[in-house]
């Protein structure tokens, strides 16, 4: 399974914090996992368009074309601002 | 020492100074930042932008990895004998300390860089976020601009 997180804002948009999606389910990139949970439709569309999302893979900070596979944790969310 | 803490609790500047030096008679300069939740940033009574308190989210395990490869990145541009970050999370109120940044190394040029370079990249790369309570409810707060340019400059000139 493929874990996926969202922080903040985001999370509240969702209404959700996590997910465990099957690899087939979430695609083979950062980029089309992306997608594809904006395809639900509803906030899923409206709250994942927004530009300035930023995510990470495995806890490190990703650009959308690194591939995913079972076992990885992929998270979305809005520019920090902590400090 | 554990280099950098994500924590509820409360920390003090005292005790903090004497671990950042311990026996270390080669450190000449420590430079430390302290940040602190702010209140009022409006005027008088009744503000409904007046921060009542703040609650600090964040990403566990990427927090601390994040801060460590700052850190990291900082040792290998200046030759820092101690460095130490803490970084509280949960509910705050104004005047709470919600970050710290020390740095103790020989000279006080790069004890200030170090620490303002540290604290830079926290504020861009470091996965928090802020929600501020307020007399008419509860923000997430948005990042700053400002601060993006703040750390782009390291990387314009190199150091």
């Amino acid at each position: 399974m493929i874990k996926v997180l969202f922080f903040a804002r985001l999370r509240e948009q969702l209404g959700v914090g996590n997910l465990e999606l099957s690899p087939e389910e979430a695609g083979t990139t950062v980029a089309e996992l992306r997608s594809r949970l904006q395809a639900r439709g509803g906030q899923w569309a409206d709250a994942l368009s927004a530009d300035n999302l930023l995510c990470a893979l495995n806890q490190q900070q990703a650009r959308g074309d690194e591939s995913i596979t079972a076992g990885d944790e992929v998270a979305f969310f809005p520019p920090v601002t902590g400090g | 020492m554990t280099e950098v803490c994500i924590q509820e609790e409360d920390f003090d500047a005292g005790t903090l100074q004497r671990e950042l030096l311990g026996d270390d008679t080669s450190i000449g300069a420590t430079a430390v930042f302290i940040g602190c939740v702010r209140g009022e940033p409006g005027a008088g009574q009744g503000d409904p932008d007046a921060v009542l308190a703040m609650e600090l989210e964040h990403y566990p395990g990427m927090t601390e990895s994040s801060i460590q490869a700052i850190v990291d990145e900082a040792r290998s541009r200046w030759k820092l004998q101690r460095v130490r970050v803490i970084h509280r999370v949960g509910k705050l109120l104004p005047g709470d300390q919600i970050v710290y940044v020390g740095v103790a190394c020989g000279h006080r040029g790069e004890a200030f860089q170090a620490c303002e370079f540290i604290m830079d990249y926290l504020k861009t790369r470091a996965p928090f976020w802020k929600r501020e309570t307020t007399p008419v409810g509860a923000r997430w707060v948005d990042a700053r601009a400002s601060d993006d340019s703040a750390a782009a400059r390291w990387q314009a000139t190199g150091e």
